[in-house]
């Protein structure tokens, strides 16, 4: 939020030219019909895609050249907003004289570059980016009906947010590189959930199979979990300073057990270490004196010391010793 | 020529309204609340306003209408009053609302949930109405407060708010309608319903905008939403804004006048432009019975023609008309309206909301109903929902992708 989102703009405002032309004007709107194809001896694919349910819904139809897999002409029909006319028509535009290996390769962010007027200017506002995923959807389903593959053979990674096209891979991979820590970042990273919202979290537009927030939650766990390994790595190579709390609790422990607590004991007293806390100068480690110990005139001056230098040697420089 | 459907959404001022806020701008402009005689200037008019307010709703002089500045404002008011007043302050702990209220009150009500206050949204008929009886099963002795529309914002249809009020007076409930799209368009007296808080809008009547106010039955007790120098007797501070108070009043004032006469004149055109429409164009539904809706409005469903895409094409030909449905909001949402009626999935993405005002000309009606018809042409030749070819076997769409 701020100055330039308080009136929110018209939505029509934000139509490129080419947009606004092609609702009131589409091009390949319209059918083919079977005895055409079959006059030219071409084959005819339909696939549909949404439902008028869903708000959305497109119907495409291709003449394919059986010799080359040619589309030799592409229409459509559509139950939907204008930009879901205008990006139809320009995925039709879009599949005329592709081979259909070829047309597969269309994304949904061909066909808003293709609606833009000028390169660097979106043809639609984000919240209407959703439009255009479903030309992406509905040729990949042609396609699958003309070589008679499962459709989903044509995605060779999971795409969680459709509208910007970003991968589960890439999303996990931007997180952990670059220490995102909110969606906010991660939008601002890859643009996914910049569009219709849907990937954001459950109850967009439409349902996902994945979500960014999950996502995110997935790989900070991981994160953390890598960090904790590390640090017990390092825990075990001895490197105090990089352990975790209760490693640093355990290594103070048996460094108390192995050369100091003996020397209290014998004096009839004992020690127990309370809390340790990290600053980028100390470590200050909280000990409570037990026994005789407890009141001796010693346990602030030459048995601290003893101890503090016991552990400075054998852990950290860094180490204050504290009791309470 | 140009046409303005939308009136639901707000109204053209009437000019005998601006004419009479003009002199409180640079003429008689002092603070009501200053002792001298600027100040004092002001109130012959802010005075007449009240009567006008009072008049138009047929308040009794115990009651109060305290002006705010919009109808937004007076129901997080009573909400967030009363929730401070009887569930923070008091012992109960729920609200009852229905699920098409206006966002106003929807997002008021889910923030006090969030502040775990127990809310039931009641649901609507197919009339898309909520029934008497159904709020009645719903109030428990945790109620603090029942807030129902007087009119749907989208459909025009009329609740039962006499009934309701008796209800809520039966059980000790205090309640609140929203009469932002009744007040000016269909008689409201609130000497013969029993409702303690009311909300209106003064842009809905021919008003301007940025002026609303709340009808308080009795003077009882509500906490300020915003508190400060005490005017309006403490009740709601904030400087009086003199110009817009005299225009609410006088707008009131026009839209109540001989309301009889101004309802059947609006409803006539309207009959007619909804005839016509039902009859040229196939496959089309009206939502609601026409006797219970506000004479101004038409919520009509067209098969196979999506909501902003017809809005679209309406523009095109001047026509401002509106929808809740898909694509036309920002939230993508389906109607939430057709949704709650339970009417067919597919047509809760082609509602059009066609709202008339005492303005609106036969000779625009006429304009209307021809490039409705010429709008619905086109796009049902573009839409997949009359294609003729079917999809090549295993071609067909599968679930519905999105979510409601």
């Amino acid at each position: 939020m701020a100055k330039n989102d308080l009136l929110g703009g018209s939505l029509w405002d934000q139509y490129s030219n080419k947009v606004t032309t092609l609702m009131n004007n589409p091009n390949n709107q319209g059918e083919i019909t079977q005895e055409e194809c079959d006059a030219a001896g071409h084959k005819l694919i339909v696939a549909d895609f949404g439902a008028e349910s869903c708000g959305d819904a497109v119907r495409l139809y291709w003449e394919v050249d059986p010799a080359t897999d040619t589309i030799v002409n592409s229409k459509f029909k559509s139950f939907g907003c204008g930009t879901a006319i205008a990006s139809s028509d320009m995925m039709a535009e879009l599949c005329i004289g592709k081979t259909v290996q070829e047309a597969v390769k269309i994304t949904n962010i061909d066909v808003e570059k293709s609606l833009r007027d000028d390169p660097e200017t979106p043809a639609v506002p984000p919240q209407k980016m959703h439009c255009s995923v479903m030309a992406y959807d509905v040729i990949k389903k042609a396609a699958g009906l003309y070589l008679g593959v499962d459709e989903s053979s044509f995605e060779d990674e999971i795409i969680v947010c459709e509208c910007a096209r970003v991968s589960l891979g890439t999303l996990r991979e931007v997180i952990k590189l670059n220490d995102l820590k909110t969606i906010e970042q991660i939008t601002d990273y890859t643009k996914a959930g910049g569009f219709c919202k849907s990937c954001i979290k459950p109850g967009g537009h439409e349902a996902r199979e994945y979500y960014l927030v999950d996502i995110l939650a997935d790989v900070r766990r991981e994160m953390d979990e890598e960090k904790m390994r590390s640090a017990a790595d390092a825990g075990s190579h001895g490197d105090f300073e990089a352990m975790t709390l209760v490693q640093k609790i355990k290594a103070i422990d048996s460094v108390v057990d192995e050369s100091i607590r003996q020397f209290l004991i014998m004096d009839g007293g004992n020690m127990e270490v309370i809390d340790i806390k990290d600053s980028p100068d100390y470590i200050d480690v909280y000990i409570r004196y037990l026994g005789a110990c407890n009141g001796c005139a010693s346990s602030s001056t030459g048995t601290l010391y003893a101890i503090e230098a016991t552990l400075k040697e054998k852990l950290s420089q860094k180490i204050r010793v504290l009791p309470i | 020529m140009q046409v303005y459907l939308d009136n639901n959404a707000t109204t053209m001022v009437d000019p005998a309204v601006v004419e009479a806020m003009i002199p409180y701008f640079s003429e008689v402009y002092g603070n009501p609340n200053s002792l001298h005689r600027f100040g004092t200037a002001s109130h012959p008019a802010i005075t007449k306003a009240i009567n006008q307010m009072y008049k138009g709703i047929n308040a009794s002089d115990k009651d109060d209408i305290i002006f705010t500045s919009c109808a937004t404002e007076s129901n997080n008011w009573v909400l967030k009053s009363v929730w401070i007043d009887k569930i923070v302050n008091g012992d109960k702990n729920h609200i009852v609302t229905s699920e098409i209220e206006h966002p106003s009150v929807l997002s008021t009500c889910r923030f006090l949930e969030e502040q775990g206050v127990k809310v039931t949204y009641l649901p609507v008929n197919d009339q898309g109405i909520v029934e008497a009886h159904t709020l009645r099963s719903f109030i428990t002795d945790k109620t603090a407060l029942v807030s129902i529309m007087w009119a749907n914002n989208e459909t025009g249809m009329i609740f039962p708010i006499k009934e309701m009020g008796e209800i809520c007076k039966e059980k000790g409930v205090l309640f609140h309608t929203d009469a932002v799209q009744a007040v000016g368009k269909i008689p409201v007296d609130m000497q013969d319903v029993h409702v303690d808080f009311m909300s209106m809008s003064a842009h809905k009547f021919h008003g301007p905008k940025g002026i609303g106010a709340l009808y308080i039955r009795n003077s009882q007790e509500l906490t300020p939403l915003l508190h400060g120098g005490e005017h309006m007797g403490g009740r709601r501070s904030g400087t009086l804004n003199v110009p817009y108070i005299v225009g609410m009043g006088k707008a009131i004032e026009l839209a109540t006048e001989n309301i009889a006469e101004k309802m059947a004149s609006i409803r006539v055109k309207r009959d007619r432009l909804e005839d016509a429409l039902l009859s040229q164009l196939s496959d089309v539904m009206v939502v609601g019975n026409r006797d219970n809706r506000t004479p101004n409005t038409i919520l009509i469903s067209i098969r196979g023609v999506e909501g902003e895409g017809m809005l679209w094409d309406l523009n095109n030909a001047l026509i401002g008309a509106s929808t809740g449905s898909a694509c036309a909001s920002e939230d993508l949402e389906a109607n939430t309206v057709m949704l709650a009626i339970g009417a067919d999935n597919e047509l809760a993405h082609t509602g059009i909301r066609l709202s008339l005002s005492r303005f609106t000309t036969d000779e625009e009606i006429d304009y209307v109903i021809e490039r409705f018809s010429t709008a619905v042409k086109r796009l049902r030749a573009i839409s997949s929902s009359y294609a003729i070819v079917q999809p090549t076997p295993g071609g067909e769409a599968g679930e519905c992708h999105i979510h409601h």
